[in-house]
């Protein structure tokens, strides 16, 4: 090459840089620095983890707006602290259907259907899960109508592990959703209480796919869902402004209710009130109970859904009721009976976890005690003399303890929600919350029993006629009196023979 | 030879167990069983719910003797187990036909 085509070659390369050096020089121009947030603005978002608020709001502008591109580290991200008792807190739920609840009911019925009860709280734990992941959780939490939330949720679409802002500011979305899924599995497993024994596995699993879709999912949608109709708590625009912490409504109120009506169309078991129906294994039953004691801070105090003082309220005050109605109901029993009973106790217990439920988060120490008085008398009353006279086979008394309790719950947190107890009450509710004992949340609370007990009792009604004429719910004669859990899993609960060879 | 079936209450197992064999009597077989005669039973309430318990919890003994042997072993068992409550039991005289020891072949009274 020559000199000058070696010349001539450099300044082409040169023109044919400078466009690029202009592209470059626009590009910098465009991707001009995010706008950054103030040494103020980052701490007042590490202060928001502690105080469990948005950590976003300290970087709003005078209109309320954020600006384009601003965020902190904070933002966006699960708490680790308050992620954490959430997680502690889901597997807590779980392990009060599996086992707690497993061991406590299978205590309770004769040996040849222990496993029968077991067998329907595994199945509802795996069966509820897939429902809950493939639509329910959606239907249950996105926002879609004041009764039923939309299909934005399907297949967990979108649920990472960022939060989700209208239900937490620092629990992992997806985290959020496990949660409530173990409130899902248990609300069912607890209606297995008042039809055991008698009805047969696949009436139980149609009865219950249908029972989550048409009773479980609105009714979580309308306490909980951001738009719910009757969450007064974090809905201004909420159509019946009623509080429910954990779920004396969504879970007790519809497990409990519902459970009455199905055990009338079932029917008696055979032999009621000629052949002894004890308890087979009271051991069992009372190891449920200590599971499910533990378990509950999880359903009470998680329902906070942070590590905060509204927790640290749920947990205390869920103590005391528990407690005091555990003690409650065996003295009432060494009084009028001359002995108290190991029964007593726990279903005092249970009686107690129901009944501060609803009010967990809302109502004082104070308040806590004088409904565990209440849980251990009203419960106990009712097991002890009305059920007798209204002659029905509630096998388990899920109506007695879960449906009794839970509507008493819901009264009293009306009656006993205190501001001093939740300053969360404030936001929505300070007209209806006045710290007095017959303020305008009672109204509020009488009216979310009413449309509870309406949608169980209805949508019992349908579903348990509906599954009986198309496949019944009872098995034979001689499928129950051989047990259930022969004639619907082929298994024994116990092999005791001495000898092997027999 | 006879067959003598007793039912005893439970708690009495030991007396009568010692007094057999002040007896004579070598041998005995207990089984667990329920039973009532004109004793009624107890009731128990499990949260509302009563439940009368009409069979009570016995032992039942099964001892062989010979023919002179079997008024002592009655004798025997009748002190040894009376409290004299109602529910203290029975007893039963059989006749027996045969009796065998496995190990040694022996039969009749050699076997009891």
């Amino acid at each position: 090459m020559t000199r000058l085509t070696h010349t001539l070659r450099h300044w082409a390369l040169y023109v044919l840089c400078l466009p690029l050096l202009g592209l470059t020089i626009r590009a910098e121009q465009a991707a001009a620095p995010a706008p950054q947030p103030t040494l103020e603005q980052r701490v007042a978002g590490l202060e928001a983890y502690l105080n469990n608020s948005d950590p976003s709001a300290p970087l709003k502008d005078a209109k309320g707006n954020i600006p384009a591109g601003l965020t902190t580290p904070s933002v966006g991200v699960p708490g680790p602290g308050h992620n954490a008792w959430q997680m502690t807190s889901t597997a807590l739920v779980l392990f009060m259907t599996l086992p707690g609840l497993a061991l406590f009911y299978g205590g309770l019925v004769r040996r040849k259907n222990v496993l029968s009860v077991m067998a329907q709280c595994l199945l509802l734990a795996g069966w509820v899960t897939i429902l809950w992941w493939a639509c329910g959780y959606s239907l249950a939490f996105h926002s879609g109508n004041p009764f039923l939330g939309g299909l934005g949720f399907a297949g967990l679409d979108g649920v990472n592990s960022a939060p989700n802002t209208d239900y937490s500011a620092w629990v992992s979305h997806n985290v959020f959703s496990m949660y409530q899924l173990m409130f899902a599995i248990i609300t069912p497993a607890l209606i297995v209480g008042s039809i055991a024994e008698r009805m047969k596995f696949s009436a139980i699993f149609l009865f219950m796919t249908a029972w989550m879709f048409v009773v479980y999912f609105p009714m979580a949608h309308m306490v909980w869902g951001i738009d719910g109709f009757m969450n007064g708590v974090w809905n201004p625009h909420a159509g019946i402004k009623a509080i429910d912490f954990a779920g004396g409504t969504v879970v007790h109120m519809t497990s409990g209710w519902s459970a009455l009506i199905l055990c009338l169309i079932l029917g008696k078991r055979l032999g009621f009130g000629k052949t002894p129906m004890a308890p087979h294994n009271l051991v069992l039953c009372m190891v449920g109970t200590g599971m499910l004691w533990v378990g509950w801070y999880g359903f009470n105090a998680g329902s906070a859904v942070a590590a905060d003082v509204v927790a640290a309220n749920a947990f205390t005050t869920t103590t005391l009721a528990t407690a005091v109605a555990s003690f409650v109901w065996p003295m009432m029993e060494w009084l009028v009976r001359k002995k108290p009973s190991v029964l007593g106790f726990c279903s005092g217990a249970v009686a107690g976890l129901v009944v501060i439920t609803p009010a967990c988060g809302f109502v004082t120490a104070g308040g806590a005690v004088a409904i565990g008085i209440f849980a251990g008398l009203v419960p106990w009353f009712f097991c002890f003399k009305v059920k007798g006279w209204l002659g029905y086979d509630d096998a388990l008394d899920t109506f007695g303890v879960h449906a009794v309790g839970g509507t008493m719950g819901a009264f009293l947190t009306g009656v006993l929600a205190r501001n001093a107890a939740n300053a969360n009450l404030a936001t929505n509710l300070k007209d209806k919350v006045t710290d007095t004992l017959l303020q305008p949340l009672v109204w509020e609370q009488l009216k979310a029993i009413g449309l509870t007990i309406a949608i169980a009792v209805v949508g019992t009604t349908v579903i348990g006629y509906a599954v009986k004429a198309l496949i019944g719910l009872r098995p034979t004669q001689e499928g129950e009196s051989t047990g259930l859990d022969l004639t619907d899993h082929g298994e024994e609960g116990y092999i005791m023979e001495s000898s092997s060879e027999l | 030879m006879k067959f003598i079936i007793a039912i005893i209450k439970p708690f009495r197992l030991t007396e009568v167990r010692e007094a057999l064999s002040a007896a004579g009597v070598e041998g005995l077989t207990v089984t667990e069983v329920k039973g009532f005669g004109r004793q009624k039973g107890h009731t128990e309430i499990y949260r509302g719910s009563e439940y009368t318990v009409d069979f009570l919890p016995k032992l039942k003994l099964e001892l062989a003797v010979a023919d002179e042997v079997a008024g002592k072993a009655i004798a025997a068992i009748s002190a040894a187990a009376r409290t004299e409550k109602i529910g203290d039991g029975k007893i039963f005289v059989l006749p027996l036909e045969h009796a065998m020891r496995i190990r040694t072949g022996e039969t009749g009274d050699m076997a009891i």
